[in-house]
């Protein structure tokens, strides 16, 4: 591939410039409505939205034999709204689960639109041609006017985010209370649901109905990695979604006959493993190495106070001590001989005869102090 | 002080299917008192409290704050859920929670400021909390997330609180500091009502009291309706810590049975 040429066309090339704009609107859409999905515990919505608006795009075009993106998308839009409310109905009248109404309605919608698009891609005439392009998703396809119209729904939906940020905030941490407050939670809840519909049916064209809830969860669990702060968070997701969307249409449309959906999860993972691995507190190594730095922290801490504690039963701060007395009072920790030598070298105990060790002055103060910060620490609440 | 009630409920029927959970509860709470709902595990405690916030459908009955309806007088009410209802990992601190208890004052689309923030401060400091702030709420004991709810239920400024169970999981001493947050609540002229569970305590920490058990049992001063009688009425015969011919006696330290122990 030809990465520098790549970039060039980036900017200059129309085709490829109009791509990666609609991959990014749909990256930043979905990353930053995505999050809140992710904080509601709704990962799993917006799977089953974008798999029941196969059916929705097949009858779209099926009634109206356009395959205008405006009237797919509310195609799209109005079967996953007709999916989440079965969802909901399901969940209130009968005994079912949320999970299991979710995957009953997820497979039977997304079964029946590939029955659709099946009869569809039968018919002798050629207008069905691409529709099943919304399967796997094409980011090359993307005109001009779609990403217009994906940048007017995108826009607006961060807009209402913004305007209703202490409700959406409050709704997701809290809802019995937003209710006590006076906050229509119901209403909320919809408008909240509808703008990840509008996420959702923003990259369906271009990530396809199967990998589409990649989009949705995948940034926003890779943001929450990295930091604390709601705010920073759907940022941080919002340019997570359009990193892996830009990347991944990129990839595809460099590719003959690749498909983008396949590519932007490609890209989205690494950012996921990254952040899984890496993110400071939350990231696996760091709080491996965390772990294993308490741990040496600990061991140091116990021998300079098995040997304060012997101090004390002798009277005398300088008296030395075996190595295997110490072997003996860590209770079989191993590396005492290591620690010994690590603590030497900071000057906080000293070899008086081979095998036989005493605290320094230094070290003597210093078993003090950490015993006292850990009596301190117990009175803490 | 208002001679009026604080809260009136009548004939409040709440049922998840076919099971009642309170059945035909009448419940009159004066104004100005600290009030425990006690009864069994599943005897309606929380949905009690969640019917007059209107937070459950119910089945009949309508609830009053002072006389008039609760959404005309939403406002008035403060609200401790349980601490286990919220995900403490959501992505926000000590302050923010906190300052979510003026929301609903602040009305649509206006974001806190000042202050808002400076009353946040100021509850915190009330329930010692204040070097917690900064805090992720992640990072928070049990106890501390019981005094966050109560910070943020303080700057609700309301007249009639509703709490469900704030002791729960929290240490002898944040307990003992809570019980005197609620009685400086009660002093200023509030109503408290808790949804308690120890028993042992109900008398020293309370002057009003609701015996429940998906019916009202009995409700009124803790000295008049807190005796052996009702109580065994509400738990059954399952409860032995009160002394034998003493009906309002105290609790016998070595015959300790809170309901938790059962």
């Amino acid at each position: 591939m030809d990465v520098p040429g790549l970039f060039s066309d980036l900017f200059f090339d129309y085709t490829l410039r109009t791509i990666a704009l609609g991959s990014a609107i749909l990256g930043i859409v979905s990353g930053a409505l995505g999050s809140y999905a992710v904080l509601r515990k709704q990962s799993l919505l917006g799977d089953a939205m974008s798999h029941a608006a196969l059916p929705g795009i097949a009858l779209a075009f099926l009634l109206t034999g356009s395959k205008m993106p405006l009237v797919l998308i509310v195609g799209a839009a109005a079967a996953g709204w007709v999916a989440t409310l079965f969802i909901m109905s399901i969940v209130n009248t009968t005994r079912v689960k949320y999970d299991t109404a979710l995957g009953m309605v997820l497979s039977v919608f997304f079964g029946f639109g590939l029955v659709l698009l099946t009869i569809i891609q039968k018919r002798p005439d050629a207008t069905q041609a691409g529709l099943d392009k919304f399967l796997f998703g094409q980011a090359a396809a993307l005109l001009e006017r779609d990403v217009v119209t994906m940048g007017i729904l995108g826009a607006s939906a961060i807009l209402i985010t913004m305007l209703l940020w202490k409700e959406f905030k409050l709704l997701s941490f809290d809802p019995d209370f937003a209710s006590t407050l006076g906050f229509p939670v119901r209403i909320l809840d919809i408008i909240l649901t509808t703008l990840i519909v509008i996420a959702i049916v923003l990259g369906l064209q271009t990530v396809g109905v199967v990998l589409m809830s990649a989009m949705i969860v995948a940034p926003a669990a890779s943001a929450r990695q990295w930091t604390d702060n709601l705010g920073i968070m759907i940022i941080l997701s919002a340019f997570f979604g359009a990193l892996a969307g830009i990347s991944g249409a990129l990839l595809s449309a460099s590719v003959p006959r690749l498909p983008t959906g396949p590519t932007i999860v490609v890209s989205v993972s690494v950012i996921v493993i990254v952040s899984m691995l890496l993110a400071p507190r939350r990231g696996i190594l760091w709080r491996w190495w965390r772990e294993r730095r308490q741990r040496g922290r600990l061991r140091l801490e116990g021998i300079l106070e098995d040997l304060y504690s012997l101090a004390l039963e002798h009277n005398d701060p300088g008296h030395a001590h075996s190595l295997s007395v110490l072997r003996l009072m860590s209770a079989g920790k191993g590396g005492v001989e290591k620690s010994l030598e690590i603590l030497s070298e900071r000057g906080l105990v000293r070899a008086v005869r081979p095998g036989e060790w005493a605290l320094t002055t230094a070290g003597l103060e210093e078993a003090e102090k950490t015993m006292s910060e850990r009596s301190g620490m117990s009175d803490e609440r | 002080m208002n001679s009026e009630a604080a809260i009136t409920v009548e004939d409040l029927t709440v049922a998840y299917g076919e099971k009642p959970v309170l059945w035909d509860v009448d419940l009159t709470v004066p104004s100005g008192v600290l009030m425990a709902i006690i009864g069994p595990n599943g005897a309606g405690k929380t949905t009690l409290i969640k019917a007059v916030l209107d937070l459950v459908n119910t089945a009949a009955g309508q609830v009053l704050i002072y006389g008039e309806s609760y959404q005309k007088q939403r406002r008035l009410v403060g609200y401790v859920p349980q601490r286990g209802s919220v995900d403490w990992d959501f992505p926000t601190n000590v302050k923010d929670v906190v300052m979510m208890g003026r929301y609903g004052a602040l009305g649509w689309l206006k974001r806190p400021g000042r202050q808002e923030r400076d009353m946040a401060l100021a509850a915190l400091e009330k329930v010692g909390m204040s070097r917690y702030a900064e805090r992720q709420i992640s990072q928070l004991s049990g106890g501390q997330q019981q005094r966050v709810f109560l910070a943020r239920a303080l700057v609700q400024d309301a007249l009639v609180y509703l709490m469900d169970e704030p002791f729960q999981g929290v240490d002898a001493t944040t307990e003992r500091a809570i019980v005197s947050l609620l009685q400086e609540l009660r002093a200023q002229g509030r109503t408290v009502v808790v949804v308690h569970h120890d028993l042992q305590t109900v008398p020293e920490y309370f002057d009003w009291t609701a015996l429940l058990n998906v019916r009202l049992i009995a409700s009124g001063p803790v000295q008049e309706v807190f005796t052996e009688e009702n109580l065994r009425l509400t738990y059954g015969g399952r409860v032995s810590f009160l002394r034998h011919g003493e009906p309002n006696g105290a609790p016998e330290a070595e015959k300790r049975t809170g309901e938790r122990g059962i």
